[in-house]
Order: C-alpha cells, then structure tokens, then sequence
C-alpha cells in the first residue's frame, strides 16, 4: 500500500466514527428531502401526523431496545410481546379501559422480567432466550384471542385517534417515554449501570454493580414499552389481532437503534439517534408504500439499512 | 546519532500522529537494525504505544516516512505489516480467552487436514512451540486459565513466525515474574542471534541494560535522545525521560517508598481467617493493622491473586471468614466487601478494570457511584468534585474529563483505575500489581501515595512481582504456595535475598510464624502455572 492510502485511512476512521453519530440525521434528512421533491402530498399537515402516529409504536419499542442492546443484549421478543399485550386488552376489556390497559402493560413486563431473569440468572444467551420468548409469547396471544377481534370502546377509540393541541395522544405518549428514558439514561444510578454492565461486565462486577438486577430491570423496562406500543396499536386499530400486531417489529427496532450509533456490542446508548433512527424506519416503509412497492422491498430495504449501519460500526473501538 | 551499521531493517524518519486535542507523535525517528535490540523508553503517555501503533498499520500516520529495507514502505493494516516481518505483541495482550491455547496461538492459520482443523498435529505443534517460551501448559484449556505470564508468551510465540525481521514487544514483562523474564530475555538472546531486530518496550530500567543495545527516549511526542544504550548512565537516562536535571532524579532514590510505617494498635483493620477455595486456597489466614503495608509473596499460582479476591468478595468460599476493623463483612459479593469498606485494584487492567467506550470521569466514579447518588439520581456536581480531586492527586494525563478512556496511555489508565478504587475511601486497599505499566516517575507517585495512604491508616495488601517494590514497600511480607500460606516476614528480614529464598523453598528462612495448615509440605510439586 502507498503511503498515501495510509493517511487516508485517518480519514477514514474519522468519517466512520461521525458517520457512526451522525449519518442517522443526515439519512432522515435525505428521505424527507426525497420525498418533498417526489412525493405528491407529502408536504401537508394531515401527512405529517400519519407519519407520527405510524412511528410512534416503533420509537417505543426501540427506546426499550436500545437500553436492552447497551447491556449487550438483544430482545427479539418485543413484537410477540405488542401482540400478547393487544390480547390482554380485548381480554380484560370487560372490566373497563384503564384496567385492561393496566393488565396489558403489566404483562408486557412479566414477560419481560422472564427474559432478564433467565438471562441474568440462569446466564442464558439473550438471543436465544428472547426467541423463545418470541414464539411462545405469538403462541399464547393466538391462543387467547384466536383470531382478529374487533375493540369497540369510546376511551380507547379516543386514545387511538384523538389529538390534544393538534398532536395526537399516541405521539404524546412516545414524547413521554422519550423523556423517560432520557432520565433514566442521564441522570440516574440505572444509566450509569446498564452502559458499564454493557461495556465491561466483568469490571462492573468487580465495582460492586448488582449486575444480575440491572440486567432485570432493563428487560422488563423492554417488555414494558412493548407493551405500551401494543395498547397503542390496539387503540388505534380498533382491534386486537394477534397475527398482525408488532410483526417484525423487532427488525425495524433493532435497525434504528444500530443506526442510531448504539453499537450492538453494547456499553453506550444513544436515545436520541434511536429515536431518529425509528423515524428513518417509518419514512422508509412510507416512501416505499406511497411509491407501490410491494411490502417485501420494505423488508430488503431495511436489511440493507441494518448491514450498513453494523458496517459502520464495525471497525470502531479496535484501533 | 548511533555509529553507521549499514542499512536499518526499519527507518522511521519524522513521524507525526495526531489525535484530537494531542499532538501524541511530533516528527519522531527511529532508525532498527539486524541483531540488535532498540529500547524504547519514555513516561505513561510519551508516544511509545502510539509510535509502534504507526509502525505497524493499526493507526495511518498523519506525516513522516518509513523505509523497510531502504524502500518507501507504508502499512495500511496490522495483518500487512504481519506479512511484510513485523511481528508486535501489543500493550494490551488480545487473544480470545475462551478458545483454547492452542486455538490461540494457531487461529486464522490452523493445520489443516481435508480443510478441517487438524487438532492433533494442532495441539502437538503448540505445545512445542510454547515448550520453547518456558510455558508448559495443557494446550487444550482455555487460554483465560493460565496466568496473565503464560497469555503473554503464547501472545509472542503467536506473533513470532519463522519470517518475522523485527520483532515489536511493548512492555512484555510487566506481569510477569523473574522466572519468565530470564525465559523471555533468552528468547530475545536467540531473536538477537537470528539477526532479527528487536524493540522493548519497558520501565523496568534493569531490563533494558541487561537486555537491550541502543535506546530511543521519547518525551511528549518528541525523540530526544536516540544511540547507544551501554555508557549512557541511568540517571541520565531517567532525566532525560523526565525532562529534568540529573541532581534532582539523583535525590530522589529508586523507589520512593519511606520505609516503615507506624503501625496502629488496637483492632486489625482487615482480618481474614482460613479462606478456602476449591484447588485454588486452602486455609489461607492474615491479618493486616491500620496503617501496615503486608506484601504477598510467592510465584505465579501460588493463590496471591485468589487471596485478594476471595478478600474481596470475588471469589466463592467453602470456608472462611473477613472482617474489616473487627466488624465481619456482612453478605457476599464484591458489593457487600466494597460496602464494609474493602477495595481491590484488580490484576488484569484490560478485562477486569476499564470499561471502554466510558470517559475517563465515568470510570473514575464507577465503583463509587452509589455513594454520590441520592434516591437513585446521580449528582454531577459531587461525580465532578471527586473526579477533579483525583485526576489532579494522580496527575492523570488527559485532555480532559470526558475523553474516552481507551484513548489514554496505558499507565494513565492504571490510574484512572487507583482513582476509581481510592475513591471510594475505603478501610482496606488491596493492590493487585498496582504500578504494572507504570513509569518511573507515575511509580513513585504511587508507592508515595500508598505510604500517605497507610499513613492515613488504611490497611494495605500489596501483590507485585517486582521484588523490590514488595521488599522496600511493605512491612511484612507473607509468602504463599499452592494455595496456602507457607512463611511470613517482617520487619528487618524482609530482604530480596531472604524473599526469593523463601519463594523458591516454600518456606522463609527466618520462620516468624509459621502458619501453613500442615498438608502444604507435602504438597506435589507443581510445574504447571495456573
Ligand atoms: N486512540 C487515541 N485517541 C486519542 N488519543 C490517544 C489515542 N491513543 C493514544 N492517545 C494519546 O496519545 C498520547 C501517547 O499515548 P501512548 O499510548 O503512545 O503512550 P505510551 O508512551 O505508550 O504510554 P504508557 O507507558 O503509559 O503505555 C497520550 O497522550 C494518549 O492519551
Ligand atoms: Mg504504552
């Protein structure tokens, strides 16, 4: 190699480490760009509040995500677990909303705790006990509520689709969660945990860090916020549908927290670019839709996304 | 500049490096010859990892030219220079301590039989291989079980092929023992003998004179010493990397420990009683007062590491019990030991000490968060006040707080880890090979503060491999083997000679107290280090 590929190689892993940061604001950027020039109609107020409501769900999901990915784990489960929470609302719906709501999310975090307690106790692979969780949590949703059941409840109709000073409920409650976890990441004893747990297991342990109960928070804080996107989609759907809700869910969660600078290795997390990847995914699906392509170039699309984002962040951290 | 010796296998001319906020190579040359060994010296945060770093492809350079064999060369990766006879053993060892010896030492170039891995001639061939490092070792057991000794030969018996012409070690012996630095220093010898250009990377200043030929000091990114290293006086040598006059180094003597402490009466402000692990301690007892430094002796595997963790809450007991200042350690695990007031500065710096990809300050407060945290909320305000406190007391170089550990010199990251363990105030310090990677002038400012520190009255458990520095630093020194505590000394019989006497036997010549549980004499003699 010339000397001169090797200054180049600098700039390189300049490039990569800010791409790495960055490139998620740039990538949204670009598609709503693309779509202001290409896509009629884009540019309109109803338009914008789809696009929010659709990505709300999505931004939840990989907040939870993204907390479970910095310990250096994985939660494929989080879709299965949306359904199972969709289940238990049209379960306990006869006791009135809130508490079949309640119930739901309550579900979603026992399912949750089952994962971090298998991982962080018995020391079982995430991926592998989240896969589990991913079948049988579809499972049992179909065996609850076999088929789609339609919802039909004034208080929840109005969560699902009503708005308050013109943003609708669900994107209010995404902004929340947003917030939560911002705190709990910045200012709280549980941040600091998770990102060390994720960085160096071993030096947290020997640091005193209860790293067994950090490992269990963090997934039943996940099962948690899958939870509230399945009462989310519930509400907005008017119906529970076991086969449908939060499928795959756990791909686009997944991709935007590694396009979002959270490497998958774990030990940092990045809410903000979560959120900003999980929109990208949301104009992704759109863009693709509005330009009739069929729903499987959505999937590829995303692949593709995903293996760009681990390339990126492939070589950081080794030199 | 050094005499003329015909062409050099490697030519550095001006290399420059930088990274944001340093200038960590300013225009530095290095000139490598045939058979001979190039020390290269320089304070925690000098450039010496850097310079190798640019040598050999894992960082481009930003200026400067490099000559193999009298020919522009340039490496845009590791695995290039690899194949162009640059065989580097990196600062920090990065091998796979899950896969096995063999494993290691053979991955990504394997026998192959029918392009399967051909495990047996695998297993027999490393086995030779390692047998020429001094390390005998069942191949087939993962790598994480041997001594952090025994990972850095197979880390140089890995790198070292049959084409290598230079041959890059940055700070090889800094774990390890006397015994495996005489096997190292003689691989050298052969290296020299084969015609293959060596560079050492130390601060054990003893080392480079018996081992090396010329020198290259390096101070804040600048060459600025470079030839032979035989009529170069020592003291001139530690100036140079200091920067300072040769009658100020002369003041201040080898290491800078002040000798005896005054050691409190009353309660021992650790004590720990017959501490038993499954084939790792057996009944191992010791006490240390306010104020004492204790130091642990023994060879590799003789259950010093094992002692402080089990101290440390680190290490599952059958049997066995702690106490700090009278009171017994109430629960189990690192945290309950951290909360009687218990810190243990852990052996391997890599693995069990940073957490990459956290600031400087997030390490440094690690340990101690919980303690400036109310309700669960981290204050930044006191995080800051201790950080500051103690990036100052250690001289921590960096350019700031918030920059990323990784990106700190070795030694400072050593400190950044005494910081984390001082931080916590604690009653008890366990030191792990505290001044491992360290350099001369960091070193004294260590073994000063952990006098300031016993004087404070903090009880002090001392691990090092360097005979000197347990000798000159602690008032008693307790000798295990195998597991189990074999011999002590104390005050005027702690002598190198009376230590290394008491290793080597099993047993200290002045027999103070002998408290081994009776089954160590008879124990087998075990060649292979754990
Ligand atoms: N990846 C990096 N990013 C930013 N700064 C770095 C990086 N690597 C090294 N540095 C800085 O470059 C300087 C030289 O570091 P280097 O590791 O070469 O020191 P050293 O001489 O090997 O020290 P030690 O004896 O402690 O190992 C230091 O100030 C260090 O903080
Ligand atoms: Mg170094």
């Amino acid at each position: 190699m010339s000397a001169a590929s090797v200054m180049a190689r600098v700039d390189r892993d300049r490039a990569r480490s800010w791409l790495q940061d960055y490139g998620v604001y740039v990538g949204v950027a670009a598609i709503v760009l693309f779509n202001v020039v290409f896509t009629p109609g884009f540019v309109s107020l109803e338009n914008f509040r789809v696009q929010a409501v659709q990505a709300a769900p999505i931004v939840v999901v990989a907040l939870g995500m993204a907390l479970v990915i910095a310990t250096g784990g994985i939660d494929l489960s989080v879709g299965a677990v949306m359904a199972l929470s969709a289940a238990f609302v049209s379960l306990y719906l006869g006791y009135g909303p809130l508490v079949s709501v309640l119930v739901a999310l309550l579900v979603g975090a026992v399912a949750g705790a089952v994962n971090g307690t298998i991982v962080a106790v018995a020391g079982v692979q995430a991926i592998i006990v989240t896969l589990a969780m991913m079948i049988a949590g579809r499972g049992l949703a179909l065996v609850l509520v076999p088929q789609l059941e339609g919802i039909r409840n004034p208080a929840l109709r109005e969560f699902g689709s009503g708005s308050v000073a013109g943003v609708p409920y669900v994107v209010w409650v995404a902004a929340l969660m947003v917030a939560l976890v911002l705190f709990l990441v910045r200012r709280t004893l549980f941040g600091r945990r998770l990102v060390a747990v994720g960085g160096n297991r071993r030096a947290a342990e020997l640091s005193g860090l209860p790293v067994r109960r950090t490992l269990l928070l963090v997934y039943t804080l996940c099962g948690a916020l899958a939870a509230v996107a399945g009462v989310m989609t519930t509400a907005r759907l008017q119906a529970s549908d076991p086969n449908s809700v939060g499928l795959l869910i756990e791909l686009s969660a997944i991709t935007a927290v590694v396009v979002g600078g959270t490497p998958l290795s774990g030990g940092r997390v990045r809410v903000a670019g979560t959120v900003a990847g999980a929109i990208l995914m949301q104009l992704l699906v759109a863009t693709l839709i509005k330009h009739n392509l069929p729903p499987s170039w959505t999937q590829m699309a995303q692949t593709a996304v995903i293996i760009a984002a681990v390339y990126v962040a492939r070589e950081r951290g080794r030199s | 500049m050094p005499t003329d010796r015909g062409t050099p296998v490697l030519r550095a001319r001006g290399l420059v490096k930088r990274f944001p906020g340093v200038r960590a190579l300013a225009g530095v040359d290095l000139d490598l010859h045939p058979g001979r060994v190039h020390a290269l010296v320089g304070e925690n945060g000098a450039g010496k990892s850097t310079l190798i770093k640019v040598l050999t492809g894992v960082h481009g350079r930003d200026g400067g030219e490099l000559e193999l064999d009298g020919r522009p060369a340039g490496f845009a990766t590791p695995a290039e220079a690899q194949r162009a006879g640059l065989a580097t053993i990196y600062q920090e060892v990065d091998l796979l301590p899950l896969l096995s010896v063999a494993r290691n030492l053979f991955l990504g170039r394997e026998p192959r039989w029918f392009g399967l891995i051909d495990f047996p001639r695998m297993h027999r061939e490393a086995a030779e291989a390692l047998g020429e490092y001094g390390v005998h070792v069942d191949v087939r057991r993962p790598l994480g079980d041997l001594s952090m000794g025994a990972r850095q030969m197979v880390a140089l018996a890995r790198a070292v092929s049959a084409r290598a012409r230079v041959v890059i070690m940055d700070e090889p012996t800094s774990s390890l023992e006397p015994r495996e630095v005489h096997t190292l220093f003689e691989v050298i010898g052969r290296l020299r003998g084969r015609g293959i250009a060596v560079v050492y990377v130390s601060h054990r200043l003893d080392e480079l004179y018996e081992v090396c030929d010329d020198v290259t000091v390096l101070r804040d990114g600048h060459a600025v010493h470079s030839g032979p290293l035989a009529g170069l006086e020592r003291l001139r040598l530690i100036a140079l990397m200091l920067g300072r006059d040769m009658s100020e180094v002369a003041r201040e003597g080898a290491t800078t420990f002040a000798g005896a402490h005054d050691v409190a009466g009353g309660a021992p402000a650790l004590t720990a009683e017959a501490l038993t692990a499954r084939h790792r301690l057996r009944g191992v007892s010791l006490d240390i007062r306010p104020g004492e430094v204790v130091g642990l002796g023994g060879l590799l595997g003789s259950g010093r590491t094992e002692t402080a963790r089990a101290v440390a809450g680190d290490l599952a007991l059958e049997e066995g019990r702690v106490a700090v200042a009278g009171l017994p350690v109430r629960g189990r695990g690192t945290a309950a030991a951290i909360r009687a007031g218990i810190s243990l500065l852990p052996e391997d710096r890599k693995h069990e000490g940073i957490v990459p990809g956290l600031s400087v300050r997030e390490n440094i407060a690690l340990a101690a968060m919980p303690r400036l945290s109310r309700f669960g909320l981290v204050s930044e305000r006191r995080v800051d006040r201790v950080v500051s406190t103690f990036m100052e007391r250690l001289r921590i170089k960096a350019t700031g707080p918030s920059q990323k550990v990784e990106e700190l010199s070795g030694g400072n990251q050593q400190k950044v880890l005494l910081a984390r363990w001082l931080a916590l105030n604690p009653a008890v310090l366990l030191l792990d090979e505290p001044t491992r990677g360290i350099d001369v002038g960091a070193k004294a400012e260590v073994q000063r503060l952990v006098d300031e520190l016993a004087e404070d009255g903090l009880g002090v458990l001392l691990i090092s491999s360097d005979l000197e520095e347990l000798v000159e630093g602690a008032d008693r020194v307790v000798v295990l083997k195998d597991g189990a505590v074999v011999g002590e000394l104390s005050g005027a019989s702690v002598t190198e000679d009376a230590l290394v006497d008491a290793i080597a036997r099993g047993e200290a010549s002045p027999v103070v107290r002998d408290r081994s549980d009776g089954g160590a004499g008879a124990a087998p003699e075990e060649e292979v280090e754990r």
